[in-house]
């Protein structure tokens, strides 16, 4: 384990039967950066997330968060990271304040009322804390989510496309957010995303995945050079569309 | 650029962080109890429709029979000790069934909320909810037909807590068949303990049973309680050699319950399931 890592992953596999949807990768997340998994639909990226999150067992490899071997020590770690995406709810009934209760509860997050006033104001939330959260906007329920993401000031967060479904405004909105998070703090930050203009933006490094392999790794800057484009998206299409294209990792 | 990382709890002793979680955990619940009232009615409405239903026919029945006379209590104090079986097995497995409704399950587990922590919260709503259930029914019996379960005194604690723990066991066993087989499975948690029933002796001895069923009956621990319940009831003896083999068999029980429920998260864990479990 190198301390410049906040994430190093090892031979990391998952094999469903005769599927495999992850095939012994290896990637590495330096401290304080922000690295997007790319990759089209299948090609891995959840599969992976899941498994760095403790939610899936890996069928082969290692996986290390800030030090952590998450096999033997996940419950030391997970107090120390996060997750959000938008595929997972919060419960509707409650209102938006009891829910950041419930999970600053869980995170055992020291003088709850204090970091969900403080959340409320970064996040502009004032107003929807007394609402319950299934009356919210899917922008407004994305922004709750990022507040329980940031409720234990996480050195490590996962995001599970973070700004899917959202208006560009709200979009931009919580790409700014988390900027702001990031620089305040030092965390680091993986997020699983189709958003080619939201990697150019807040992405230090680029782990590409297809068919459950790392075919390249790389800054944005490098990766449009190495493929003669001038933005990320060219850069998507023509790494996915090459069927046949080896390793280069 | 300045870079701080403050660690939430890190130095609270790891029993208070876990006592943190499970209340947090309660707290969740009793949020979701206190603003839907139909759940609450619901809770205490099937029991205490039960009880009236038992407690006419007490009534119909009394005058003809030196049983009933003996022991008028006899029906109603076995319909809601019944309900504490129930009520404890739902009170896991619904509880349960709520983090699957609200797709909630995936923040849970990437949480640092570990499973038997999840667990104690599911026994502690369970508590919450036969309280509110069978004490609302109880309550009714006391108005309606000045019959009070607490004159069994303190074999009442005794058949309480066997009940309860039977209702954990199998409401554990229910809560991982549903992780392992997903919500098509949730039937099983109204139906699980009716097979109990003709086996409990809720109602009647277990001699009036063919020796086959009370060879089965012999392995369920709500068969000992209501033989004790009865025990109060004519004798005025509490037994408490049927107090501590129920208590043995539900230890095995809960054990099974517990195992059942890490076996199906294992399963779930391997198989990608906590992330996409929901309605």
């Amino acid at each position: 384990m190198s301390p410049e890592h906040a994430i190093e992953v090892r031979g990391l596999a998952k094999r469903y039967g005769t599927l495999e949807a992850v095939r012994g990768i290896d990637f590495s997340v330096r401290r304080g950066t922000t690295t997007a998994l790319l990759g089209g639909n299948g090609a891995g990226k959840t599969t992976t997330l899941s498994m760095l999150l403790g939610v899936l067992l890996p069928s082969a490899g290692e996986i290390h968060i800030l030090g952590e071997d998450m096999r033997r020590h996940r419950y030391r770690v997970l107090p120390r990271m996060n997750f959000t995406s938008p595929y997972v709810d919060l419960p509707k009934r409650l209102t938006v304040r009891e829910n950041l209760k419930v999970y600053a509860g869980l995170y055992g997050v020291p003088d709850t009322r204090g970091r969900i006033a403080e959340l409320a104001g970064e996040l502009d939330l004032d107003a929807l804390l007394p609402r319950p959260y299934g009356d919210l906007s899917a922008g407004q329920r994305t922004r709750v989510s990022l507040a329980k993401a940031l409720l234990n000031r996480p050195e490590v967060l996962l995001l599970d496309e973070p700004t899917a479904s959202l208006d560009p405004d709200v979009g931009d909105r919580m790409r700014s957010l988390l900027e702001n998070y990031q620089r305040r703090t030092g965390a680091t930050m993986l997020l699983a995303t189709h958003n080619m203009g939201e990697v150019e933006r807040m992405c230090d490094d680029v782990i590409m995945l297809r068919a459950g392999q790392v075919v390249d790794q790389g800054s944005p800057e490098a990766l449009a050079e190495r493929y003669g484009h001038d933005n990320m998206e060219a850069v998507f299409l023509d790494i996915a569309r090459r069927e046949d294209r080896g390793v280069q990792a | 650029m300045k870079r701080t990382l403050i660690r939430a709890g890190a130095v609270t002793p790891a029993w208070r962080m876990s006592l943190r979680r499970i209340h947090a955990l309660v707290l969740r619940h009793t949020y979701l109890l206190s603003k839907s009232w139909p759940r609450l009615v619901s809770m205490t409405y099937y029991p205490t429709v039960t009880m009236v239903l038992w407690a006419f026919v007490t009534q119909y029945l009394a005058p003809t029979n030196d049983f009933l006379r003996d022991a008028p209590g006899f029906f109603i104090g076995a319909v809601l000790l019944w309900d504490v079986l129930f009520r404890g097995q739902l009170g896991v497995s619904l509880t349960f069934f709520e983090e699957l409704y609200a797709r909630n399950l995936g923040n849970l587990f990437v949480s640092p909320l570990r499973p038997w922590e999840l667990i104690a919260g599911q026994l502690t709503m369970s508590v919450i909810r036969t309280l509110i259930g069978v004490g609302g029914a109880t309550l009714f019996a006391w108005l309606l037909f000045e019959y009070s379960l607490f004159k069994l005194g303190f074999p009442l604690l005794a058949f309480f807590v066997n009940l309860l723990i039977t209702g954990w066991a199998i409401g554990l066993m229910v809560s991982g068949m549903v992780l392992r087989w997903g919500l098509g499975a949730e039937e099983l948690a109204w139906a699980a303990i009716f097979l109990l029933a003709p086996v409990s002796g809720v109602y009647y001895p277990i001699g009036v049973l063919p020796d086959w069923l009370q060879t089965m009956a012999a392995g369920v621990p709500a068969s000992y309680v209501f033989e004790g319940m009865r025990a109060v009831l004519i004798h005025g003896r509490f037994e408490f050699e049927l107090f501590w083999t129920a208590l043995a068999i539900n230890a095995v029980y809960l054990l099974l319950g517990c195992l059942a429920y890490f076996a199906a998260l294992r399963y779930a864990r391997e198989h990608g399931m906590l992330l996409q479990m929901g309605e």
